[in-house]
């Protein structure tokens, strides 16, 4: 005992901090930080990245008052599920108050990282306006922002390295954002604005690029034409990751072939994305950069038919991520798996969604050859029209690595498309083979038994998503109890009640958040637990028919239509609107 | 159905008693770090089970006193049962509620897991809205109608959709929703020409002006152009000029007709093509192409009386 405390006090607190200057993990580091005080007190006052996975845990005073030197944070607002309009629009979320937290103390921020957040425009001005050394600024799945918000970035921010804006919904005031980017601007490392759906200012793009001399990464959207793309690139050959407007044009034109040939010379171009409008004659294009490409997302480019495809993807030997849609069949998922053998992540998106039975989806068969050509997958997404269990146990047998597994059945409660039994026991081989999932989501006709396997043997599982499953309160159960590493659990339109809820309290504590919706639990069990965890937020979103009027206390077993909880420091909060009740 | 991965298949038969404590001594092993015990094989009061599986049945609760055989919604057409239900899971309570699938009148459908054979598989299709689902009618336009109870209308497509699923997100959904409707359009009509051995189909969504479509046209059939299109000659060339139409008028004396909906020949390019953005006219785009049912390369001598015209409206074109 005598000696170890020896130790511990004979390195001064520059050593250790330098020492603490190669932990770039923030798990790592709040491990760190929990060995004694003197350690807490040195960690926090050396950390410049901050990971905040759900906003309303903390509160900007309490990241402000232990991290003093941040630089670089990032924020999760909506639950998972908003995604796919589960949440209404107004939930929360806001960004504001954390920028102008950060202003009022002095916090010299770098750079921005938001997900599922409110973003307005007055928040962009305050943040471009208020840190002199901003430099980056990724937005992804967020909202309540418009082009104006954008200009304000371009125009203030000297030393923006990066502009990445993923899968927004953005206002376009069709005015000219990227001609706010002043010609002094020529630090842009990275700029993708592939989700704006308005016209863009395409003389002011190509005098940008052609001035950041370091640009690495750039993602234009549907309104820059293949023409002009051409002569941008002439300028940025040094490109590493490429996203294309709209790819149309006559295939045999000087146009087509100058492409070609500016193409040829990228020779740096790893990571392929866009294709938002496309001609598939015009694809051979590319093939000069398909030799040494490792990424590749043409899921918003519907209209490539299988052949096509499969053709393109012929010349990716080297590919890692490949994301598709459903349009490349069985047959092209065969194709990937002779062609990319070190693929690791694949995502299969469904192309027909309000048609009748797509003819063209893809179904086990795609899956078991990728498992069988591809042994370094770890990350897959794929919507599927039918599975089996054979097929999932094959799958399992072949690819022991999965981290991410998401299985998504158009039909929530098909089986077995051969038994017709339901699912369980091939989402049970995944679990037990895959020893290192951390994530998964189940669909197809499920019963408990799955979750009895997942609570078993799915040790890592931080993450699992559940919709139209299971048959009582067990199915949650099994769950809550198995997984000790569980983080987020999201559950829809399944039958798990009160007593699956109320059997652990303390579980919650451990967890970042449990969204229910569309289950069987009660406001009575909710407002209990509410009661007896004071450290969660336990929250009702009320909307719709089930609205209950606010003065009248509804009844306790009134069946509440979704609920979301999440452990927090800083107690119920205070921008919750009407319809969100915090218990 | 294959094997129950756990490997204490052997179990099956016995007393369930024995499972559930050395299910839960392996929890205890498991849990070190945990500060109870937890049992996830459920509750400990269970009835033997003939079942192939290792789940424990709840106990007898006083609601199972309720005649739930009467109530039991099944899959199938009414009158068929399927087979050995009536050991397996059965449920605390009212199946209704479990299952928000289920209708609250109609008694055809089951719950999840008492479906019966083939009708599993097209259910989901073809079940009218249950209480608690929502249901969105799947349109091309995305309306986000709730609707509860049995009143589900009959959605344009084979399909009721459910709110959110399949889960992706709503940007990709609304952006995969209006590149597909533009790429389902493909209008192909025939185009003959005088002479030809044989007929050629055009898009004519891919061309954007009757340029274009000129200059598609003459890249097909440029190897049965008598004479030639003038010193350049190239057929690669883009750009209708109006000097190269002269000349394909008096050089080689061919004109581009086409047939309308009436039946009638008429001249190619007196319906405007372009879509005049200063006022928005973009309902001549489609008169052109939603009247045009075949194209015919004339030769000049029969559309003798028209060939002045045609070169008048391309002089004012460019």
């Amino acid at each position: 005992m005598c000696l170890f405390r020896d130790m511990m006090s004979y390195f001064p607190e520059e050593v250790l901090e330098h020492v603490f200057d190669f932990l770039t993990s923030h798990r790592d580091r709040n491990a760190v930080s929990l060995v004694c005080k003197s350690w807490y007190s040195l960690e926090r006052f050396s950390r410049e990245k901050v990971f905040i996975g759900n906003c309303y845990a903390v509160n900007p005073e309490r990241l402000i008052a232990r991290f003093p030197r941040v630089r670089s944070l990032t924020l999760k607002g909506k639950p998972h599920f908003a995604d796919f309009n589960l949440v209404p629009h107004d939930w929360g979320g806001d960004v504001y108050p954390w920028i102008e937290a950060m202003t009022k103390n002095g916090i010299n921020l770098e750079e921005l990282r938001l997900k599922r957040m409110l973003v307005s425009d007055e928040s962009l001005e305050l943040l471009a306006k208020s840190f002199p050394n901003f430099k980056s600024l990724v937005l992804v799945s967020c909202e309540g922002f418009t082009t104006d918000g954008l200009a304000a970035i371009a125009s203030n921010c000297r030393f923006l390295r990066e502009l990445d804006l993923q899968e927004n919904e953005v206002d376009d005031r069709k005015g000219h954002w990227l001609s706010c980017f002043p010609d002094s601007c020529t630090s842009l490392v990275s700029l993708n604005f592939a989700c704006l759906k308005g016209e863009v200012n395409v003389a002011a793009l190509e005098r940008l690029v052609a001035r950041c001399h370091n640009l690495r990464s750039l993602r234009v959207n549907h309104a820059v034409p293949l023409e002009a793309l051409q002569k941008i690139l002439v300028k940025a050959p040094q490109i590493n990751d490429l996203g294309t407007g709209s790819f149309v044009h006559d295939p045999d034109s000087e146009t087509s072939k100058k492409m070609k040939n500016t193409l040829e010379n990228c020779k740096s171009v790893r990571s392929l994305s866009g294709f938002l409008d496309v001609n598939p004659h015009c694809l051979p294009a590319v093939y000069p950069i398909c030799t040494d490409l490792t990424s590749l997302n043409l899921s918003y480019a519907p209209g490539i038919y299988s052949n096509e495809l499969i053709k393109l993807i012929c010349h990716c030997k080297k590919l890692e991520r490949l994301w598709i849609l459903d349009t490349i069949g069985d047959k092209g998922l065969g194709a990937v798996a002779s062609t990319c053998k070190e693929l690791q992540e694949l995502r299969v998106f469904p192309s027909d969604l309000y048609g009748a039975d797509n003819a063209a989806a893809v179904t086990e068969e795609g899956l078991v050859s990728i498992s069988a050509g591809c042994p370094k997958l770890n990350s897959l997404l794929y919507f599927c029209q039918q599975m089996t269990n054979a097929a999932l146990i094959t799958v399992a047998k072949n690819c022991p690595n999965f981290i991410r597994f998401r299985l998504c059945t158009l039909n929530p409660v098909i089986p077995d498309a051969v038994t017709n039994l339901p699912l369980d026991e091939g989402f049970g081989a995944i679990v037990q083979s895959c020893k290192g999932l951390k994530r998964l989501s189940v669909s197809g006709r499920l019963t408990d038994q799955v979750f009895l396997y997942i609570g078993m043997y799915a040790e890592q599982l931080e993450m699992l998503s559940i919709a139209f499953a299971g048959d009582s309160d067990k199915g949650m159960l099994y769950v809550l109890n198995g997984c000790k590493k569980l983080k987020k659990l999201e559950i829809r339109d399944s039958p798990f009640g009160n007593a699956a809820l109320l059997s652990d309290m303390g579980k919650y504590e451990t967890m970042r958040s449990l969204w229910m919706s569309s289950c069987e639990v009660t406001y009575g069990a909710c407002k209990t637990l509410a009661e007896k965890m004071p450290t969660l937020n336990v929250e009702i979103i009320n909307e719709g028919e089930d609205q209950v009027e606010a003065s009248s206390s509804p009844d306790a077993r009134h069946r509440v239509e979704k609920m979301y909880l999440y452990r927090t420091l800083v107690g119920p909060r205070r921008d919750a609107p009407d319809f969100v009740w915090t218990l | 159905m294959s094997p129950p991965l756990l490997g204490i298949e052997g179990h099956n038969q016995a007393n369930v008693s024995p499972m559930a404590s050395s299910s839960s001594t392996d929890c205890v092993s498991q849990n070190v770090s945990c500060l109870k015990e937890r049992n996830y094989l459920g509750l400990s009061d269970c009835s033997s089970v003939d079942s192939s599986t290792v789940m424990l049945t709840v106990p007898a609760d006083p609601k199972s006193n309720l005649n739930l055989k009467a109530t039991e919604l099944r899959l199938g057409l009414p009158g068929s049962h399927s087979p050995g239900r009536e050991s397996e899971f059965s449920p605390l309570i009212d199946e209704k509620q479990l299952f928000p699938l289920i209708p609250s009148k109609d008694g055809i459908f089951s719950s999840g897991n008492k479906r019966g054979f083939a009708d599993t598989v097209n259910a989901f299709s073809s079940r009218p809205a249950g209480t608690h689902t929502k249901t969105e009618v799947a349109s091309q336009e995305c309306n986000n109608n709730k609707i509860n109870g049995s009143n589900i209308s009959s959605a344009p497509s084979a399909k009721a959709q459910v709110v959110g699923w399949p889960p992706i997100r709503s940007f990709r959904k609304n952006t995969l929703a209006t590149t597909s409707k533009k790429n389902d359009d493909v209008i192909f009509v025939k185009v003959s020409m005088d002479g030809a051995p044989y007929l050629r189909k055009v898009d004519l969504r891919t061309c954007a002006t009757y340029q274009e479509l000129s200059s598609a046209l003459e890249k097909m059939f440029s190897c049965f152009t008598i004479g030639q299109c003038g010193p350049e000659g190239a057929p690669s060339r883009e750009v209708l000029s109006e000097s190269k139409l002269r000349d394909i008028l008096h050089g080689s004396e061919y004109v581009l007709t086409y047939e309308d909906k009436d039946g009638d020949w008429m001249l190619v390019g007196d319906v405007p093509w372009d879509i005049d953005y200063v006022t928005d006219n973009c309902c001549c785009l489609r008169m052109f192409i939603s009247s045009c049912k075949r194209l015919k390369i004339m030769k000049g001598s029969d559309a003798i009386g028209l060939a002045p015209r045609a070169l008048e409206k391309s002089k004012n074109r460019n």
